[in-house]
């Protein structure tokens, strides 16, 4: 069994939190306790039906409003998956929480209100995705209730939705459509009997078949150290352990290997996991290891393997997708969080901006505001030891910290 | 039949992570210890990420005073064995200097007094970054809450204003004064944590399985009649009852569930087939629909 996350992403009243709804009703999902509230809220607003979007929206503004503003998480489990649900708002203002949730899936599903088909939010939605290069992208064609469960609406829109695909930068990206209607029920989790026209997969068979080895992004094993282990007790009087999570690829005892900044040379002693000793530590695991040589290794550092070095400079330039409502300007000094890795930055170059609906680029641009979304360079203080995102979705990612209000206040994506 | 459990190595992996980035880039952090299941998971995967060297940080337990006494000593006896540091500040101290004001009545409850005696003893001890065992699947507004949270001088949760978190860089930058909850068990569900309990075979409570109780019945929930903690009329009757507690939260407010799992395997396979929710025992969160975002604007955790 394995873990599964699910970035979601639609406009407004697409139906999202009604098909999250939907989806953990279908599965059995909620409990007696939340049905019952849902019922009770549901009849005290006067609707004829079961609201699921109550499910979803916690926050008292949300509900007000009844609209989604900041990501929320989802969980429901199957025989076959343990799934994570990231629901976040569709408004062009929060483009900025589309990115955030995107960043932590492995798939994705885009919603399209049937009755109005792609519309610019579909080509945003969509273009972060690709910019996020999500392996698996399930396009859910929704509200086909309200067209009569119409295949000639479906197949238009799918027509629409491929054009949209030709222009995508991320070409390997696996593309699926689903006619579903979340409000009904069709071909959710259960096969639809209005549409016998379509023949594929619903949409959580879709997901349940979704194979690991598809969904994530290989590479090769990149160990940041996180935290330096010296227990001073007697038993363990001359230990020294770097802590940290392995990225991209396995590591083994007797692999040579390189810290970085320093490009001293080693080779693997031990790879613990809490008391047990292990030989290989796989990709994504929380270890701790040892060196065969009494080297100086500190937060921040990284171990590769000496036969794959990532590139190690002290400048770049990645795609940003900005998030904070006072601009971003060139010759400003941020801190860039690479990883567990932080530097200071100033902004050398905005290159140009890209419209993220794909209706082209903006050069001559003088600042960044919110949700805007431009190739940018930086030069650091300190060399970063990176992969160019394509190749390396962890170590070719960064976040960018504003020295004065310590929020998080963009992402990048190193080209 | 044989459960696959692999799926938590990946929670593991993740909650393991999270730690040593507190301990990385806090200079003071601690481990918020309710003798709960949540919390006792925490220590457990805190002794991971750092061993063979100890946990780096204190555990803190805000005591209400109405905590159930297995509580208690399940505590005190995990402090000692790992060779812990563990700090207590009492609800009952914050009552006595007039900070805060005891309920009464039926649904009188010690929970919503803890809040300010957490924010004291952070102060008191400048923790600038508090570990806790809150996960999101407990509760909606929980759901929109960050791994990495920040409390302004207050305490207070400003959910509007959250930093974005993305891939699994956590920015822990703050001004003197803030701090951060941190919440590493953010994507476990309760399922997760049973079966994290049970394949790890770690020690909890013995509330948590099917024991004997004298319990009464109040709005659809089943109170403990033990220990003269939670306020019961007259004509609420006293029974005896097969019980067994899914939170350990203040006595005033948490229920217990009709069971015979006396066991941790038991346990799993009836939280697998439960259809009520954990916080469905909890009436603290039944005050309103919006009970729990209230709370955590004011700084609860």
């Amino acid at each position: 069994m394995e873990v599964l996350k699910i970035a979601t992403a639609g406009s407004v009243d697409d139906g999202k939190s009604t098909l999250i709804g939907r989806i953990l009703y279908d599965t059995k999902s909620l409990t007696t306790d939340k049905l019952e509230a849902i019922e009770k809220t549901s009849k005290q607003r006067g609707y004829d039906y079961l609201d699921f979007s109550l499910a979803t929206d916690g926050l008292v503004a949300e509900r007000e409003q009844g609209i989604t503003i900041d990501v929320a998480h989802i969980y429901f489990s199957t025989p076959k998956k343990s799934y994570i649900i990231a629901d976040t708002p569709g408004h062009v203002e929060y483009t900025r929480n589309m990115v955030t949730g995107a960043s932590t899936s492995q798939a994705s599903i885009i919603l399209i209100d049937a009755r109005k088909g792609v519309i610019e939010q579909t080509n945003r939605h969509f273009f972060i995705n690709n910019l996020l290069r999500i392996k698996d992208v399930v396009v859910a064609i929704n509200k086909m209730d309200l067209v009569d469960y119409s295949e000639d609406v479906y197949n238009k829109i799918k027509a629409d939705f491929e054009e949209l695909m030709s222009k995508r930068d991320y070409q390997d990206q696996s593309i699926s459509f689903i006619p579903v209607s979340a409000l009904k029920g069709d071909n959710v989790v259960n096969a639809s009997k209005n549409m016998p026209w379509y023949k594929g997969e619903t949409l959580l068979d879709h997901l349940e078949k979704l194979d690991k080895a598809d969904i994530f992004n290989v590479g090769t094993p990149r160990f940041p150290v996180q935290y330096v282990i010296r227990p001073k007790t007697e038993e363990y009087h001359d230990f020294r352990g770097y802590a940290g999570k392995v990225y991209g690829g396995n590591l083994s005892v007797g692999d040579e290997v390189v810290v970085l900044p320093s490009l001293t040379k080693s080779k693997i002693k031990e790879i613990y996991f809490y008391d047990q000793k292990y030989e290989t530590a796989s990709r994504r695991s929380s270890v701790t290891i040892t060196l065969e040589d009494d080297v100086n290794v500190s937060r921040g550092d990284m171990i590769v393997k000496a036969d794959d070095l990532p590139t190690i400079e002290k400048q770049f330039t990645a795609n940003v997708c900005w998030m904070d409502s006072k601009q971003l300007t060139p010759g400003a000094k941020y801190i860039v969080q690479h990883g567990i890795n932080k530097v200071l930055a100033k902004v050398d170059n905005i290159h140009h901006k890209i419209h993220p609906d794909y209706s082209g680029i903006e050069e001559e641009v003088s600042g960044l505001g919110m949700n805007d979304i431009a190739q940018v360079s930086f030069k650091l203080n300190k060399p970063i030891y990176y992969d160019k995102f394509k190749n390396h979705r962890t170590n070719g990612s960064f976040i960018i910290i504003d020295t004065q209000s310590n929020n998080t206040v963009g992402a990048g994506f190193i080209q | 039949m044989k459960k696959d459990t692999s799926y938590i190595n990946a929670l593991e992996n993740e909650a393991i992570y999270i730690i040593r980035e507190v301990a990385a880039q806090f200079e003071k952090p601690v481990l918020l210890f309710s003798g709960g299941k949540d919390s006792i998971t925490l220590v457990r995967l805190a002794q991971k990420a750092f061993y063979p060297a100890k946990i780096p940080f204190p555990l803190m337990h805000i005591d209400t005073g109405h905590n159930f006494p297995e509580t208690i000593e399940f505590r005190d006896r995990l402090v000692e064995e790992l060779g812990l540091e563990l700090i207590v500040r009492n609800v009952q101290d914050s009552i006595d200097q007039g900070k805060v004001k005891e309920e009464s009545g039926r649904y009188a409850s010690r929970n919503m007094l803890q809040t300010t005696t957490l924010l004291d003893a952070i102060e008191e001890f400048k923790f600038d970054a508090c570990i806790g065992g809150a996960r999101r699947d407990e509760e909606k507004a929980r759901a929109k809450e960050r791994i990495f949270s920040v409390r302004d001088d207050f305490g207070q949760w400003d959910e509007k204003n959250q930093r974005p978190e993305l891939f699994d860089m956590l920015n822990g930058e703050i001004d003197l004064g803030q701090n951060v909850r941190v919440f590493p068990i953010s994507n476990w569900t309760e399922l997760d944590v049973w079966s994290y309990i049970e394949k790890e075979n770690i020690e909890i409570p013995s509330i948590y399985f099917a024991h004997k109780r004298k319990v009464f019945l109040r709005d659809g929930l089943i109170w403990s009649a033990e220990d003269g903690v939670v306020y019961r009329d007259e004509e609420e009757e006293v029974i005896e009852e097969m019980v067994r507690f899914r939170t350990v939260g203040d006595m005033s407010c948490t229920a217990a569930v009709l069971s015979e799992a006396s066991t941790i395997t038991k346990v799993v396979e009836e939280i697998r087939d439960s259809s009520i929710s954990e916080r469905g025992a909890r009436i603290d969160d039944k005050r309103s629909e919006a009970a729990m975002e209230k709370r955590k604007q004011q700084g609860y955790f």
